[in-house]
């Protein structure tokens, strides 16, 4: 690969890279995401090298292992392209089926096709399979297009174009545009993204410093992982133009210590585009150096935080500090530190390439553009949906999501991780944004979205979460560390059979202090799923500790001699 | 010098100055439990809490032992916001601590004088306030110990809680600085026990060639004559003698 | 692993990375790959190193859910108890195992051939409850599945 010296060469690159490629060949794309591996799709891939090889097809046709495209429900996912017959839920078994019948004959291979719950007919093309079609995927869509781990393919899809379009814009033009847009962070501080951008190119300071959060600890959420792991180069390139825009020369992605393929499939694009002269000194010419490095997280939910993810890149415990003086002022090596999450930086791209009006008319007056969600737990299509800001949560169960499985009853949906809360089937009409799901009492988070169904219990949610952040509470501040671990010893209490009157007044005395005194965000959103849980299903709280009762039939309440003094 | 108000005064302060110190130099108590003059500030015990506006309005909550005053700040130290935050952690506070008569000292000047969360067994003292490691390894510049682990299993100790320390010199600054005693040290017969929550450790003292007084560990002594690069024979002589 | 190997291990880690003390996390991960688990010896080798404290680098491998200071087994289970394999009976799934190979979640059997672990989501959702073990992913598992999983690691 030689170096790219100018936005020509660039572009000449991609017309040759097209150029080379015929497109009515065959491509078998198979999805090798994380969540198709637990499906079983290493097998599946190499049966069909295996079977292209005896064959003797391995020039008229091609196989390509993808990133998650997010209907990880149907996994292991298989695309034939060009015609885009989509088969789901395939197994080593049928692939000799796939290989006689459509690549052989052109045939469609029906009872591998997408059943559509609603309509019983089968659909046999992907753009048409509602899951997908229901969405609006600006940024997850291009999973289902390119190799992650080959830097030409995404160049062929138009990689690497809204770079070369920022570098002919000034840094001050970029960030307006990224202002105009309206742009908020999509980790779950929802803080305008242009602003903070504008902040940390004006701070004093000589050395500006990039970081890209794919820490993605909230559980239940995969969205970054999805993002890291299929599109790498989008994030790098959102990451360029960031570091341009903000006069920042050196980036780091921080990547959680749980996502291997994440980490290695990052190590090859970061490689790909220093070979190729997109990263590294002089980028095509423009003047602008800009080098990334990988960190891996320790296994600390806590360095999601921006302060202790600092702290940890610095070589130390994750601690937070105060945030009295901003990161963008004083972070890395106390130097002016802009820190976005994976998915607010893949936005960045999309929002050059078509403009900051095109873009802000996607979403909500406060909510522009779209956000994707990791759709769990008790709902029948299991993945990741993305759709515009202002969607009503009724629209992602029913619609999108299928609904509830095992004929059961919708009871809630939880939102914003461990800092969030949940969203009662009253309030299902909700247009979800970032301010109507705070005023619901939750928030947006990183956008983990858990389907509760009536055979949950909202005591021992609460206790869930309460419980998973105690183990992940740094230990620093007295509030948050002494706080949860009294917070998960009366919500065992109570879900044991051993509630005591005072209970509630007790979580919701605690909860105000921790939201007024930790020192970091884990604790002072910690009360939420309490809190929320307290504010929808309060007779559950007391069903447990009144009656000894518990109404999901979820909790093994002991059976105590209730002192009726 | 910065004008700023607190709890309806109006008072001077230099520029770079805390709203803690502040506080202090014009006789205004809030209470602390992490803050020591020789290390910086960890907000930690956030028992410091005020609450002020800004010139421009905006109204928060913060540690007064890291905010630094600005112009114009109006503070508050004693609202009804404040005060039930402040019972609250002293509860906490004697539940993690039931047997420490500093916290239940502090505890009692706020009103509250028992808890309602469980209390946690042993006699431990240890607040997790880490003033005796930041001492250690700001101000005397071993760092022996520190705080490993995290959450509630997060623990103040030597590395592996060993009864033993290549770097710690016995000064016991660590004892001195703790604000509950935690840590304590006791000169006996010519030697010197500091024990900590989870281990503890014994020094040769030096005894003075002069008046024959045990008066420092000689682990202590040969730090201090390598680093300053004197002559361990200067320290033969204890401090007193020496005039 | 003997002294001499761990030093020589730690020496190559510490070269790698250009005897940076800010990648302390990065340098403990990857002698950690090497000796399976961080022996006293490793991190007074990388504390002398690097010219760090021993009580910080202490204070990093103890901090860290990555690390660990004894031995691990052959195998390492991770039990995913993130929010949807929660909702999906994750918590009786751990029980199970706990019962099964008689020991609690972070220890190791005996014979040093598994560790359990629990591990905050992995983001593989669909299957949830989901139990990892190496680098095989164990969908849909229930307390009934546990014994026929565990058959498959000698």
């Amino acid at each position: 690969m030689t170096k790219l010296k100018s936005l020509g060469e660039l572009e000449a690159l991609r017309k040759s890279i097209i150029g080379k490629r015929d497109p009515k060949k065959t491509v078998i794309t198979i999805c090798n995401g994380t969540g198709c591996q637990a499906h079983g799709c290493k097998d599946v891939t190499a049966t069909f090298q295996k079977e292209i090889e005896r064959q003797n097809l391995s020039a008229k046709v091609d196989i390509k292992s993808i990133g998650c495209p997010g209907f990880c429900e149907r996994g292991t996912l298989v695309v034939i392209k060009p015609r885009d017959i989509f088969y789901q839920r395939v197994r080593p078994e049928d692939v000799p089926e796939i290989m006689t019948e459509t690549i052989g004959k052109g045939n469609v291979v029906q009872r591998l096709l997408y059943t559509d719950s609603k309509t019983g007919k089968k659909v046999t093309y992907e753009p048409e399979v509602p899951f997908y079609k229901l969405q609006k995927r600006l940024i997850i869509g291009n999973n289902g297009l390119i190799d992650p781990t080959s830097i030409d393919d995404y160049i062929a899809i138009g990689g690497y174009a809204a770079l070369a379009k920022a570098l002919k814009m000034s840094p001050e033009q970029i960030i307006d545009e990224v202002k105009k847009a309206g742009l908020r962070g999509r980790g779950g501080g929802g803080f305008p993204t242009g602003l903070k951008w504008e902040t940390t190119r004006r701070a004093h300071g000589d050395t500006r410093y990039v970081i890209c959060n794919a820490d993605e600890g909230d559980p239940g959420a995969f969205m970054d992982r999805a993002l890291v792991e299929g599109n790498p180069h989008s994030v790098l390139e959102g990451m360029l133009i960031g570091a341009y825009a903000i006069g920042s020369h050196q980036g780091y992605v921080y990547i959680r210590n749980e996502y291997p393929m994440a980490v290695r499939h990052m190590q090859t694009a970061i490689q790909q585009a220093e070979e190729y002269g997109l990263l590294g000194k002089n980028i095509l010419s423009s003047g602008f150096d800009f080098d990334i490095k990988i960190k891996r997280g320790g296994g600390a939910f806590v360095c999601g935080e921006s302060t202790a993810l600092i702290a940890s890149l610095e070589g130390r415990v994750g601690e937070p500090r105060a945030k009295y003086i901003h990161t963008s002022e004083q972070g890395l090596w106390g130097q002016p530190t802009n820190l976005n999450n994976v998915e607010t930086w893949a936005n960045v791209p999309v929002i050059i390439n078509n403009g900051a009006d095109w873009y802000a008319q996607i979403g909500t007056e406060n909510s522009k553009g779209t956000k994707i969600f990791s759709l769990v737990g008790n709902i029948t299509n299991t993945g990741l949906v993305e759709v515009p800001m202002g969607i009503t949560l009724r629209e992602i169960v029913y619609e999108v999501g299928g609904g509830i499985p095992k004929g059961r009853k919708f009871k809630a949906v939880q939102t914003g991780g461990p800092s969030g809360g949940v969203i009662p089937e009253s309030l299902l009409d909700l247009k979800v944004d970032f301010d109507e799901l705070d005023k619901a009492g939750s928030m947006m988070g990183s956008g983990g979205m858990i389907v509760m169904d009536d055979k949950t219990c909202m005591v021992d949610v609460a206790k869930y979460f309460v419980s998973f952040l105690e183990g992940e509470s740094c230990g620093k501040c007295l509030p948050c560390r002494e706080g949860l671990r009294q917070m998960r010893e009366i919500l065992t209490r109570i879900t044991e059979g051993r509630g005591k009157k005072g209970d509630i007044k007790l979580l919701e005395e605690l909860s105000a202090t921790l939201i007024d005194a930790a020192l970091c965000a884990l604790g002072s959103t910690a009360p939420n799923p309490v809190l929320s849980t307290l504010r929808y299903f309060r007779d559950e709280y007391e069903a447990h500790i009144n009656e000894k009762r518990c109404p999901a039939g979820v909790c093994k309440l002991e059976a105590v001699k209730v002192n009726e003094g | 010098m910065v004008k700023l108000t607190i709890n309806g005064r109006k008072i001077t302060a230099e520029e770079g100055t805390t709203i803690l110190y502040a506080a202090r130099e014009n006789n205004i108590y809030i209470p602390t439990l992490c803050e020591n003059e020789a290390v910086a500030p960890y907000g930690a015990c956030r028992l410091c809490l005020v609450e002020i506006t800004t010139a421009k309005g905006r109204e928060r909550l913060v540690t007064s032992c890291i905010y630094q005053v600005e112009e114009g700040l109006t503070v508050r130290t004693d609202t009804d916001r404040i005060t039930r935050i402040r019972r609250m952690l002293l509860e906490l506070l004697l539940a993690r601590c039931p047997d420490s008569e500093v916290i239940r000292e502090l505890a009692s000047k706020y009103g509250v004088t028992r808890t309602r969360f469980t209390k946690q067994k042993g006699n431990n003292k240890c607040i997790l306030c880490a003033t005796c490691a930041r001492t250690c390894e700001e101000v005397v510049g071993v760092a022996a110990i520190s705080l490993a682990r995290r959450g509630v299993d997060r623990e103040m100790t030597t590395p592996f809680s060993e009864d033993f320390s290549d770097v710690c010199i016995g000064c016991g600054a660590c004892a001195y600085s703790c604000p509950t005693g935690a840590i304590t040290m006791e000169d006996v017969n010519g030697t010197r026990v500091i024990k900590w929550p989870h281990n503890q450790m014994e020094f040769k003292l030096k005894k003075c060639s002069v008046c024959g007084r045990y008066w420092a560990p000689e682990k202590q002594v040969e730090y201090v004559a390598r680093t300053s690069g004197t002559p361990l024979s200067d320290y033969d002589v204890c401090p007193d003698c020496r005039d | 692993m003997a002294p001499k190997e761990l030093k020589e291990k730690v020496k190559k880690v510490l070269q790698k990375h250009q005897y940076d003390k800010s990648l302390l996390v990065d340098i403990l991960q990857d002698i950690q790959a090497e000796s399976g688990y961080l022996p006293k010896e490793v991190l007074e080798e990388t504390s002398k190193g690097l010219d760090v404290p021993l009580s910080r680098v202490y204070s990093v491998a103890t901090f860290y859910k990555a690390f660990s200071l004894k031995p691990r087994g052959r195998y390492i289970i991770n039990v995913c108890m993130g929010t949807a394999c929660h909702v999906r009976g994750a918590v009786k799934v751990l029980e199970g195992i706990e019962k099964e190979l008689g020991v609690k979640t972070g220890e190791t059997t005996r014979d040093l051939k598994f560790t359990l672990e629990t591990v905050n989501c992995v983001g593989a959702c669909a299957l949830g409850p989901m139990v990892i073990i190496g680098e095989n992913y164990h969908g849909e598992m229930t307390p009934e599945t546990i014994g026929s999983m565990l058959k498959n690691y000698n």
